[in-house]
């Protein structure tokens, strides 16, 4: 894999088939776009948990602010929260389709810039922390996050935001959300091949394998770490916009902060596929994907003992995932060149033992 | 906020409703105090993290619970519920820790955490969503003219806590096996140097430390009440009170544990009890602030 390309042949090939997908399998286009909300949620969680090292278990926190903000901007822009909130199940608002769509359209922006901005500012309670202390305090702020908004009546609290209306059909509605969730998909992937690319790619994988010695070298290893999380959030919170729209109600504890569904299948997704690849990730939340939509019904409510059970045996057993189970096997296919053995100078010509080995 | 302020004024104008408060406080602390100290072997022989602690407690309380409809005392629960979980603990301890104990700490913490969904799930197929609690049939006391009044049962769950701490502390200094797992923590390359299975050691803390949970969960079901989903909320607890004091430090661990009895009792007062997981998990995040202001003052960070 060179470091440079942008791969505009496989990328290419990735835009075909997300532009191809609605219009083959017409029935499927809402678990495919969920897909694809997937692959934006495996994706940003390795940014930080495989190429920094540093394992999140509170990216989640950062949709569901992008989801609540948005709610609050498209609603906010046309009547009072409040009242909406609490009148929402008495009285029935609709939005005409300017209304809509601009509220949309501001709602998704404003939704990932605040969440870059909560980014930002949970940097300085996050950073400091290192390792298990991280995963834990990053859980906090997500949980934080959930409760937080469960008891704020003004945004619903826990009964939640009916979110305005779609104004069309609803197979226009679909075909909306899927090419707004394939487009950030493919935006993602597109600024993610390239900023691995660049030196703040080199950057952070230093912080991951020591992050002492890169502070050492001179990297401002804080400001990194936080860019990094800024980045991920920003996507994040417009992922979370998007979404809290498509399923068009939000509420705290199971749709935006869902810290024991979505938020553990972004690193389970990962580990399937190979934390800390480029493409392990995507694999992964195509095969968690399917497996997930096709065996689900047939758990009958035992669905979450069988995520616990995969969490366990992909972490006991699994942990390279399947790209990094593959770069072990096939390391020539993926570029990595493993000097063949004894071609080096034999150890007695350049005059130490015969047998260096031993010596260990 | 009118009644947050209003609860806090009740709070100065009637110090005898602190003194209660402060009582209830400590007793249901000693619990959280016991179950600390487990998570605080495991972390420092182990160095594992187990996210599924307060999951335990849990599955202790529904076997209590079980029992008490069946017609057996609660009290009973206790010595049922060590056992019970000692055996859950041996199982997980064979199948999934002894296999992640020497791979990176994200590995523990995500395979405890596994366990946890496991277990909340498996709970709420078995017993259902709802709260539950058990009653022992104890008397209720009054104090001063009935403005503190002390349930019988978090008397007898305090000194059951304290009996059991007391037990497994000297344990740990007296036995051939408490040395061996002191031995271990202290450095483990060097206690197998010497002759320690130390393979045994960690299988016999990560059972002990169940055994320690079944029987705080049996304490928590019949001083307050168990529910499927609340195991995350005593995790985070314990954590935090683990954090607070440093893993080494048993004094601070136990004393930590009944700071934090207290300070629930006081916020859910003040603020009312739908705020008490919030309140919890906001601690946790100024007890890693704080962490972390300490640690930079020596420029290290908090791990």
């Amino acid at each position: 894999m060179s470091r440079t390309s942008l791969h505009p042949l496989t990328m290419g090939l990735l835009l075909l088939v997300g532009i191809a997908a609605p219009l083959l399998f017409p029935a499927y286009t809402n678990q495919v776009a969920v897909l694809w909300l997937m692959i934006v949620f495996a994706s940003t969680w390795d940014i930080l948990g495989g190429q920094m090292g540093y394992n999140s278990l509170g990216n989640i926190f950062f949709f569901g602010a992008g989801m609540y903000t948005s709610a609050v901007v498209q609603i906010g822009l046309f009547y009072d929260v409040g009242m909406y909130t609490s009148g929402a199940r008495t009285t029935h608002i609709v939005f005409t389709t300017t209304q809509y769509f601009a509220g949309f359209a501001l709602g998704t922006i404003t939704g990932g810039v605040a969440a870059a901005l909560l980014a930002v500012a949970t940097s300085w309670i996050v950073f400091g922390l290192r390792g298990p202390y991280f995963a834990i305090g990053t859980l906090g702020v997500a949980v934080a996050g959930a409760e937080l908004m469960a008891s704020w009546e003004w945004v619903g609290a826990a009964a939640g935001i009916s979110m305005p209306v779609f104004p069309g059909a609803p197979d226009t509605q679909k075909l909306f959300f899927y090419f707004l969730l394939f487009g950030l998909a493919f935006v993602v992937l597109v600024f993610l091949r390239w900023l691995y690319a660049t030196n703040f790619g080199l950057a952070i994988n230093a912080i991951r394998d020591d992050e002492e010695k890169a502070e050492a070298m001179g990297l401002h290893t804080r400001r990194y770490k936080r860019t990094a999380w800024t980045i991920a959030a920003f996507f994040l919170g417009i992922a979370g916009a998007i979404f809290g729209n498509m399923t068009g109600f939000i509420e705290p504890r199971d749709i935006a902060f869902p810290t024991t569904t979505f938020n553990i299948f972004m690193i389970l997704m990962v580990l399937l596929g190979g934390k800390g690849t480029f493409w392990g990730p995507v694999v992964g939340a195509v095969v968690f994907h399917v497996i997930k939509e096709v065996t689900w019904t047939y758990f009958l409510g035992w669905q979450f003992i069988a995520l616990g059970l995969l969490i366990v045996i992909i972490v006991v057993y699994f942990q390279q995932g399947i790209v990094g189970w593959l770069m072990e096997k096939y390391p020539e296919r993926f570029g990595i060149h493993i000097a063949p053995k004894g071609k080096e100078e034999p150890a007695s010509a350049i005059g130490l033992a015969p047998h260096p080995e031993g010596a260990k | 906020m009118e009644q947050v302020i209003g609860n806090i004024s009740v709070l100065a104008a009637m110090p005898i409703f602190n003194l209660g408060l402060l009582i209830d406080g400590l007793l249901v602390g000693s619990i959280f105090a016991l179950a600390a100290y487990g998570l605080a072997l495991v972390w420092g022989v182990m160095n594992v993290k187990n996210l599924a602690q307060g999951d335990f407690i849990m599955i202790g309380g529904y076997i209590t619970w079980t029992l008490g409809r069946m017609g057996i005392d609660p009290l009973l629960g206790v010595p049922v519920a060590m056992v019970v979980l000692w055996g859950i603990g041996w199982v997980l301890y064979r199948t999934v820790i002894s296999k992640v104990i020497t791979r990176d700490l994200f590995t523990s913490l995500l395979a405890t955490f596994g366990i946890a969904i496991v277990i909340q799930q498996g709970l709420n197929l078995a017993f259902g969503p709802d709260t539950q609690s058990a009653h022992a049939n104890l008397p209720t006391l009054s104090f001063a003219g009935g403005l503190i009044t002390i349930a019988t049962t978090r008397i007898v769950g305090f000194v059951l806590a304290i009996l059991l701490a007391i037990a497994v502390i000297l344990f740990m200094r007296k036995s051939r096996m408490g040395q061996a797992i002191r031995a271990t923590a202290q450095d483990s390359r060097a206690a197998r140097v010497l002759g320690i299975d130390t393979e045994k050691v960690y299988s016999f803390t990560f059972c002990l430390n169940a055994a320690i949970c079944g029987a705080a969960g049996a304490l928590v079901v019949m001083v307050w009440n168990v529910q499927p989903f609340l195991g995350t909320t005593y995790s985070i607890r314990l954590f935090v009170i683990v954090t607070a004091a440093g893993f080494g430090n048993l004094p601070g661990v136990i004393a930590a544990g009944f700071g934090m009895g207290v300070f629930e009792q006081f916020g859910g007062f003040v603020l009312g009890a739908e705020f008490q997981q919030a309140l919890i998990v906001l601690l946790l995040l100024a007890v890693l602030a704080v962490r972390q202001l300490q640690q930079r003052r020596v420029r290290q960070a908090v791990q």
